[in-house]
């Protein structure tokens, strides 16, 4: 299968459509709702200069989101935007990690937010995001290898700042390191569908567009080994949670997420911006 | 007697050039090297782009801009202006007349090379000191980053290396 000059899919049957969709949605929205928690942290990252890294890391994954739901726009036919915000919950396909609320309080009252949460969460998600990249960018789909191309080439800058926060925090004073314990506890509840591939998982790595889960979770620990080598901790995953994301099981972080990112999309959505 | 102008890649490299980064308007979308193809037949052009950065805001803006300069051609009846990331951007795609108008605006160019460490280096765009440090990778737009001369003392601006030997 090849893709024609314009970016466009080729030589697709049906079925191939439905997986791609499928794994389309869970790399689209993963970046999509992540991108959205970690933009809710703008004014109240610890200090100006991380409050610019962390908005332009944001905006960076909004891109990335951008790029896959083009991508599952030219297979179903429908507006990146309008995929993008109107796909009810039981619809969506990212991990649970990736919505889950950034601490207590909202963001508009008392945010009393976790910024320990928000660097174990990240380091998990772009570590995993990282391999994923790897994974696809040896995809037998064309269209898939080049935005996994142009991702990873932005993904280094993020990785490396989550992964250096992460070290730092882990070998600070002992409330840094109560803090980050807690928030690997936290994360080591929600992460375990990250590597899941979702109901069409067999089919997806059959037809070559990544690599099988087994083989991006071994990556994916050897890489993190690495990372808490440089710590006093020891990294663990978890096989299994309540919800699989994937599945399109989630909480209700997710209902709430939706629903305030389309407000204004949904109020008016012939409108130009 | 009308003599009709041949709509040559030259001709329309050279419009296109007219083109500024909407934030930076001493560079043009040519001498950042975000012109992949150049289309033409008959009376229709058709341009194809390559994004800097993926969440780059600026898309539409340039998109919009490129049509228009386009359409100012004598004889053009239509300009189409596409985005495509079958081949990424890549910072050493800059060109020489880029470099000097980045610098002309107070920032530095990309840096050719990463250490092992992440670290790279760039020398200050005002006065040309090596004794500069990073402040922050992450910019006011994505694809800058924000440094300090030690020397002259002005914060400076400096576009991120980007390549595809980064992992």
């Amino acid at each position: 299968m090849e893709k024609t000059e314009n970016g466009k899919f080729e030589g697709l049957t049906e079925t191939d459509q439905e997986y791609l969709a499928d794994l389309l949605k869970q790399l689209a929205d993963d970046d999509y709702l992540l991108s959205f928690r970690s933009s809710e942290w703008l004014g109240l990252a610890p200090h100006i200069e991380e409050d610019v890294a962390s908005a332009s890391i944001s905006q960076d994954m909004m891109g990335h989101a951008s790029m896959y739901y083009g991508l599952l726009g030219d297979i179903c036919g429908r507006d990146a935007d309008d995929l993008a915000h109107f796909r009810k919950p039981a619809d969506r396909r990212n991990s649970i990690l990736t919505e889950k609320r950034n601490g207590e309080g909202e963001y508009l009252d008392a945010p009393k937010y976790d910024w320990a949460y928000h660097v174990v969460r990240n380091l998990y998600y772009n570590m995993h995001k990282k391999v994923k990249l790897d994974a696809l960018k040896q995809s037998s789909c064309s269209p898939l290898r080049d935005v996994a191309a142009k991702a990873a080439m932005e993904l280094y800058y993020h990785e490396l700042h989550w992964r250096t926060w992460f070290i730092e925090l882990m070998n600070s004073n002992d409330d840094a390191k109560a803090r980050m314990t807690a928030a690997l506890e936290k994360v080591n509840g929600e992460c375990a569908d990250l590597f899941h591939l979702g109901k069409y998982a067999e089919d997806i790595t059959a037809k070559g567009y990544i690599a099988p889960e087994a083989e991006m979770k071994d990556s994916f620990r050897k890489e993190m080994e690495k990372v808490f080598g440089q710590t006093a901790s020891v990294f663990s995953f978890p096989d299994a949670q309540k919800e699989n994301g994937r599945l399109g099981g989630h909480t209700r972080d997710l209902e709430d997420a939706l629903e305030l990112m389309n407000e204004v999309y949904g109020s008016v959505p012939e409108a130009k911006w | 007697m009308k003599v009709e102008k041949i709509l040559d890649e030259e001709l329309i490299l050279s419009k296109l050039a007219e083109v500024k980064d909407p934030e930076i308007d001493t560079v043009s979308i040519v001498d950042l090297g975000m012109v992949y193809k150049v289309a033409v037949a008959d009376k229709n052009i058709k341009v194809t782009l390559l994004p800097t950065f993926s969440g780059c805001p600026a898309l539409p803006i340039i998109e919009k801009n490129c049509a228009a300069a386009l359409l100012e051609l004598d004889g053009v009846d239509s300009a189409e202006v596409e985005f495509t990331f079958s081949v990424p951007w890549t910072s050493d795609r800059v060109t020489e007349d880029g470099i000097r108008g980045l610098k002309e605006f107070g920032i530095a160019p990309p840096p050719e090379f990463i250490e092992g460490d992440g670290s790279w280096h760039v020398d200050c765009p005002y006065c040309g000191s090596t004794f500069v440090t990073m402040e922050n990778i992450f910019g006011p737009t994505a694809c800058r980053s924000i440094l300090y001369c030690r020397n002259c003392r002005n914060p400076f601006e400096a576009m991120k290396l980007v390549s595809s030997n980064m992992h």
